[in-house]
């Protein structure tokens, strides 16, 4: 599965007619060894450090630290938060890939380059941004406040800050399936009289959807592990704005990693089983295409 | 306006297909003002979203004028934290450029037990929290971790220090050259590599040759979304920093510590650089997927 940024082409071509043997030659085992050498360093390395620790700790003592009433809300805020976000995200983010790809427009090349802002800027940046923008100093800020919305330091600020560094993930899948797909049908639907809603609902939307919920998908990985605008936009309220990562980084900072370690296995098994199930439905839309 | 000019274009080849009658009946009923109702509405979306926050940044930057811009930039504490930030993400860059790259001929052109387990590691590092992957770090190099009493004897401070820092980085801007690297090697196959062998040039010749101009382009775009997330990256960072101010501080790490002293000028400064660096990164970026995206038209064709 590719995250964020996916090469235009695909397909393999290694040539068959190579036994592997002939290629497995020493130096290509010596690559072999630094390669797996280094992703297990940096990666399996650390992964399994963690999980043997909690694994030390024991699933019970891990439990309570769970179930601990802000730690649980903390994981119930972010998922939920989350949830709100990928629901808006998959709805705009099609309608945005949709605009690129159907329609022209003056400036569509500018529009289509400043998708990737989100990714590009830094988070600590995005989460400034926001603050300055619907913070208490801010004119919008009071004329919000004054009609008793509140954005920062409070729910809203959260979902906002989640949709601005999640938005290129929906766009960017469904804008290459949108781009390849033949217009026959939605024509044939047309002319036989359907509406256009009922077109896209029948005829479009299924064609599109794995794209949109892959997207989505990796909108919500990256959405609960989101750190960096949330502790900036949310602040560190516990029972109001605290969200998972942010709980985490209270629990390091006050030097209580036994505490930090319930909920950082909780988020790390929920990416793992986002990941997999990804890559199950990137199979599922490639069998569906070919 | 070109929007109405490209209906028009449509409508007039829509014309000859058969069935296009009804089409066209269609169109002209619902098509102009709900094709610009939606083109409005999603693009305002996108403006509040998105553009509007950049722009009111910017303007809070220059709000004092541009002297008071220049000279929060120019305190000790913001110079040092840039610097600390260019380290890191030059060594973060190198070491996932060179790594990354083995990682990726390997990949592409090797078949191996457990070779999609290995794949889902390299997109671990997207998918993991950021201060969960700096937890991670702290618990392998900490006093009881499994590699953290090694170099505790040998008095090397790894953990709330650079070198965590650095580790951090490193983790998470891994899988970007691996995974821009492999498609394209694998679209590029063996066939020139073995010609190139069969007539007699060395493996490294081959690869310095062959290889090497074949992937450039993805390399370097795996090495500008490398180089982006180096320079953004917070959450893991700061777990590992143990915010000793001037000695530990990245850049984005002095934009939060400036917000929360009040310091906002000194904040925005830092965070309008750190944005205007990502910006032209992510320009970079468009240039060379449209570079990569014609050398892929070329090979289809």
């Amino acid at each position: 599965m590719v995250f964020t940024f996916k090469t235009r082409w695909g397909g393999t071509s290694v040539n068959p007619s190579i036994s592997k043997r002939q290629r497995a030659g020493r130096p290509d085992l010596v690559n072999r060894c630094i390669g797996l050498g280094y992703i297990g360093l940096m990666v399996a390395l650390p992964i399994l450090a963690i999980s043997a620790r909690a694994g030390g700790e024991g699933l019970g003592h891990l439990w309570q630290n769970v179930v601990q009433p802000d730690a649980l809300f903390s994981l119930r805020l972010t998922f939920l938060m989350a949830l709100v976000m990928i629901i808006l995200n998959a709805i705009t983010g099609t309608a945005m890939a949709w605009i690129l790809i159907r329609y022209h427009f003056p400036g569509q090349s500018l529009i289509n380059a400043l998708i990737d802002l989100p990714f590009a800027i830094p988070t600590i940046v995005t989460g400034l941004m926001l603050v300055v923008l619907y913070g208490p100093q801010s004119s919008i800020g009071t004329f919000l406040t004054s009609h008793g919305v509140e954005v920062i330091y409070a729910k809203p600020g959260i979902v906002l800050a989640l949709l601005f560094v999640t938005f290129p993930f929906v766009v960017r899948t469904v804008q290459p399936v949108l781009m390849e797909m033949d217009r026959d049908m939605e024509e044939a639907a047309v002319t036989l009289g359907a509406k256009r809603w009922r077109v896209f609902l029948r005829v479009v939307l299924p064609s599109i959807l794995p794209a949109v919920l892959t997207g989505a998908g990796q909108a919500f990985s990256r959405a609960l592990g989101e750190f960096g605008s949330v502790v900036m936009v949310a602040g560190n309220i516990p029972m109001k704005t605290q969200v998972a990562p942010v709980f985490i980084y209270g629990e390091l900072e006050s030097y209580n990693a036994r505490g930090a370690l319930g909920v950082s296995m909780v988020l790390l098994v929920s990416s793992f089983l986002i990941l997999l199930l990804l890559n199950l439905m990137q199979n599922w839309g490639r069998r569906d295409g070919v | 306006m070109a929007f109405e000019k490209s209906l028009a274009e449509e409508l007039d080849t829509e014309s000859h297909r058969p069935g296009a009658g009804q089409r066209l009946e269609f169109l002209k009923r619902n098509g102009v003002w709900g094709k610009r109702l939606f083109l409005s509405a999603v693009l305002a979306w996108f403006s509040f979203l998105v553009l509007f926050p950049v722009v009111e940044m910017i303007l809070g930057a220059f709000r004092n004028g541009f002297v008071p811009f220049l000279t929060a930039l120019q305190t000790p504490a913001a110079r040092h934290a840039f610097w600390l930030t260019f380290w890191i993400s030059v060594i973060s860059v190198l070491v996932n450029t060179f790594f990354g790259l083995i990682l990726a001929l390997v990949l592409a052109q090797q078949d191996f037990r457990g070779k999609a387990l290995v794949n889902g590691l390299v997109d671990l590092p997207l998918a993991v929290s950021p201060v969960v992957a700096g937890f991670m770090f702290i618990i392998l190099f900490g006093k009881n971790g499994w590699l953290g009493h090694w170099f505790e004897q040998g008095g090397i401070q790894i953990v709330f220090a650079v070198p965590g820092m650095i580790l951090a980085t490193i983790f998470v801007s891994l899988p970007f050259v691996v995974r821009e690297v492999v498609p394209v090697l694998k679209e590029c196959g063996l066939e020139q590599e073995e010609a190139a062998r069969t007539l007699g040039a060395s493996r490294w010749h081959t690869f310095w040759r062959v290889t090497l101009p074949s992937i450039r382009w993805g390399l370097a775009y795996g090495i500008t979304l490398t180089t982006a997330r180096s320079l953004g990256e917070f959450g893991a960072v700061l777990v590992l920093s143990g915010s000793i101010i001037g000695s530990t501080q990245t850049a984005t790490l002095h934009v939060h510590q400036e917000f929360n002293d009040f310091h906002f000028q000194g904040a925005f400064s830092a965070s309008l650089v750190l944005a205007v660096v990502s910006f032209s990164l992510l320009i970079i970026m468009e240039l060379l997927k449209k570079k990569q995206w014609m050398i892929g038209q070329g090979l289809r064709e």
